[in-house]
């Protein structure tokens, strides 16, 4: 039992080594917190579990606190160093990447909202993605080729690229003229303007929503020319609107969607970077491929998705792990892209085990060595060309 | 019975009492995290593996409590009409008709008022808690939210935080007695931070065997004793084997009536390989579990 809070470990001291050691504690919720020890027993157990249910909010954050928790209450320094690794996440976490959650429309949809001009046809249009504009030798060249200079133009051409996935009908409706399904709600309000007469039925159409596309960057020692490129190709797909999510693959499996969720691209890149713990190490797909299915992927995110996977095959692990892997992903998702960046060097064959082990797989096996296939990678997304 | 939740005397034990008479044994820490939502009124949100009984705890809460159970279960393209309230507009229509048969027209705003009327109106579950007359809070249950999208969570953010809901042509309806809010949600994908920071969180794990053992046989009352603790162990170690779907906990209990069905009294062979589909539901998982040796797991089982 805590005799005396203030004496020994205290409850600001607490706060003060969890925003150390990386865990974000608004004051809103530090005001949550105590208003829930108020509601429980004293004792070190209330502590821990009012800290617990109101300061954390996902199982890497419950292992943070714990760690953090055990030093506070047996009143050791905290190793700051040891639990940054564990959170993977900023310290501050930077306004961009909170701009969905201020920005999203807190009212209901309305279903009887006023028409918009958007026929269904001007989501299918060509212009809906935006793509390179410059038309530049260097839109052709390799990445590997590339000196620091053109790598930096590469980073400015890229930022005109979207990742949009194919759109495919929401369950959401709006209404239409040409709709199928009455909408009695809008007949309804039309018919109180007509002396009670419903003249017209109103009508809806489903609305189109883009297809998640999920992007896993293989970022293992053979990829090391590609990955610095391929993670700004995610970061500008992550915060060009539509939904996207990247994770990378080397011997684990890491997801950098919230690190890349900001506009500023260097930070973002370093965000990612540090939250990375094996950098161009050994190449594990199939294991990598096994924690995305079973933590992500079979679960939600893949399905009906669009999956893009950037690596060259080559594969330390298991091919036959590798292959049931890709076996479980192809039952949920909608569409599987490979894209190897040695597929443009001349007299590539797909030959490395891991590679062979995949391809029956695939939907479409695709070069990603630069700006033009990138491009092409974008406009096999968004559903513009045929299988 | 009175609303439990605002007896100040309200203790852990109370919790661990009041869900373990209904059949649901949680450990301290959701023991604590309920007691704290029922205090400070606060939404709970839960996460954790599939199986779990993320969705039992507000049905176990409700049972408890006596609160009426609403249930929400997201999906993507929720949207306000079949969360919050909707028109009956085909009844609107045929009191239109009928109004004008009946040659009983007057204003046009007079039978605008008459439309719009309660009695047209349809209560989806968020209305129906945030209007219960109480006097016991309901419990909502608020499924699987990673499955609806964000318009949705946006939505909900505001109706949790106002703890109102305002229909334009009826006025405001707040809550008199605030609902006991309890969300899930399978991490599909992340959940805002505003709307977390609403919520405490809870991460619920597997039981661990005394645990599980005394939850199926509170569920599985007829089954003996020696069997449910083997069954349990069994598909405890289940779930190191690396599945592609480990077994939960409602997979230990179909399990364990399938062998009280099959009538029985220890673990063998035969009996759980031919009813291994009760808690493994792939053929690769039911593939491992075979090449894992299923007669060493048994006898592992039946030593502990």
């Amino acid at each position: 039992m805590l005799a005396e809070p203030a004496a020994g470990p205290s409850i600001p001291g607490l706060l003060d080594a969890l925003r150390a050691a990386g865990l974000p504690v608004p004051v809103g919720t530090a005001v949550l917190f105590v208003e829930a020890l108020g509601q429980l027993d004293e004792g070190v157990d209330s502590i821990y579990w009012a800290g617990r249910s109101t300061l954390t909010h996902s199982p890497a954050e419950i292992e943070l606190f714990d760690g953090v928790f055990r030093s506070w209450w047996l009143d050791e320094a905290v190793d700051v160093a040891s639990f940054v690794r564990v959170l993977q996440r900023p310290l501050d976490v930077d306004a961009g990447a909170e701009d969905d959650a201020e920005d999203a429309d807190p009212r209901p949809e309305q279903s009887d909202g006023p028409d918009d001009d958007q026929d269904d046809d001007s989501f299918d249009g060509p212009n809906r993605s935006l793509r390179f504009s410059a038309t530049e030798s260097l839109r052709s060249r390799d990445f590997a080729t590339l000196d620091a200079a053109e790598l930096a133009r590469i980073a400015e051409l890229l930022t005109d690229l979207r990742l949009d996935g194919a759109m495919r009908r929401s369950r959401r409706r709006r209404p239409s003229r040409h709709g199928r399904r009455p909408d009695l709600r809008r007949t309804v309000r039309a018919s109180m303007r007509t002396g009670a007469e419903p003249l017209r039925v109103h009508t809806t159409v489903p609305t189109r929503r883009p297809r998640r596309v999920v992007l896993l960057a293989d970022i293992s020692g053979s990829m090391e020319c590609y990955s610095r490129v391929l993670l700004q190709f995610a970061h500008v797909a992550v915060t060009s609107g539509s939904p996207v999510e990247a994770f990378t693959i080397g011997t684990r499996l890491t997801r950098i969607t919230r690190e890349l969720m900001i506009h500023d691209a260097d930070r973002a890149l370093e965000r990612a970077a540090s939250a990375v713990p094996d950098w161009s190490g050994g190449t594990k797909l199939g294991l990598g491929l096994r924690r995305f299915n079973d933590g992500w992927g079979v679960r939600g995110m893949a399905r009906g998705s669009i999956i893009v996977i950037l690596s060259d095959g080559w594969d330390r692990g298991d091919p036959a792990e590798l292959a049931d892997e890709m076996r479980r992903l192809r039952l949920v998702a909608h569409r599987i892209v490979w894209v190897n960046p040695l597929k443009a060097s001349e007299g590539y064959e797909p030959i490395t085990r891991g590679m062979a082990a995949a391809l029956p797989f695939v939907d479409d096996f695709i070069e990603g060595h630069s700006l033009d296939s990138l491009d092409a990678l974008a406009v096999l997304v968004a559903g513009e060309l045929s299988r | 019975m009175t609303d439990l939740a605002a007896s100040p005397q309200l203790t852990t034990s109370d919790v661990l009492a009041g869900l373990g008479a209904q059949g649901y044994l949680p450990d301290d820490g959701l023991a604590t995290a309920v007691l704290l939502a029922l205090r400070m009124r606060r939404p709970l949100l839960l996460e954790g593996e599939p199986g779990t009984g993320k969705t039992e705890l507000a049905r176990a809460i409700s049972a408890w409590t006596g609160g009426e159970l609403i249930r929400l279960q997201c999906y993507e393209g929720l949207d306000a009409s079949q969360a919050l309230y909707e028109w009956d507009h085909a009844r609107q229509l045929l009191h239109l008709r009928t109004a004008e048969a009946a040659g009983a027209i007057g204003s046009v705003e007079s039978l605008e008022g008459e439309l719009h009327s309660e009695r047209f109106l349809i209560r989806r579950p968020l209305l129906q808690a945030i209007s219960h007359q109480g006097p016991v809070p309901p419990v909502l249950l608020i499924d699987e939210l990673d499955r609806a999208d964000d318009e949705f969570e946006a939505f909900l953010l505001e109706v949790l935080a106002e703890s109102s809901v305002t229909v334009p042509e009826l006025g405001t309806f707040t809550a008199e007695v605030p609902p006991v809010v309890i969300i899930t949600s399978n991490r599909t994908r992340d959940l805002h931070d505003a709307l977390k920071r609403r919520c405490l969180y809870h991460w619920v794990e597997h039981p661990d065997l005394d645990r599980e053992v005394a939850i199926v046989r509170s569920r599985v009352p007829d089954a003996p004793e020696v069997l449910a603790r083997q069954v349990a162990a069994l598909t405890a170690s289940l779930r190191t084997l690396g599945l592609h779907k480990p077994p939960g906990v409602a997979e230990t209990i179909d399990w364990l009536r399938a062998m009280d069905v099959l009538d029985q009294m220890e673990l063998e062979l035969d009996a759980v390989s031919s009813s291994l589909g009760a808690v493994v539901k792939y053929r690769e998982d039911a593939e491992r579990v075979r090449a894992a040796g299923l007669a060493e797991l048994i006898a592992e089982a039946r030593a502990r």
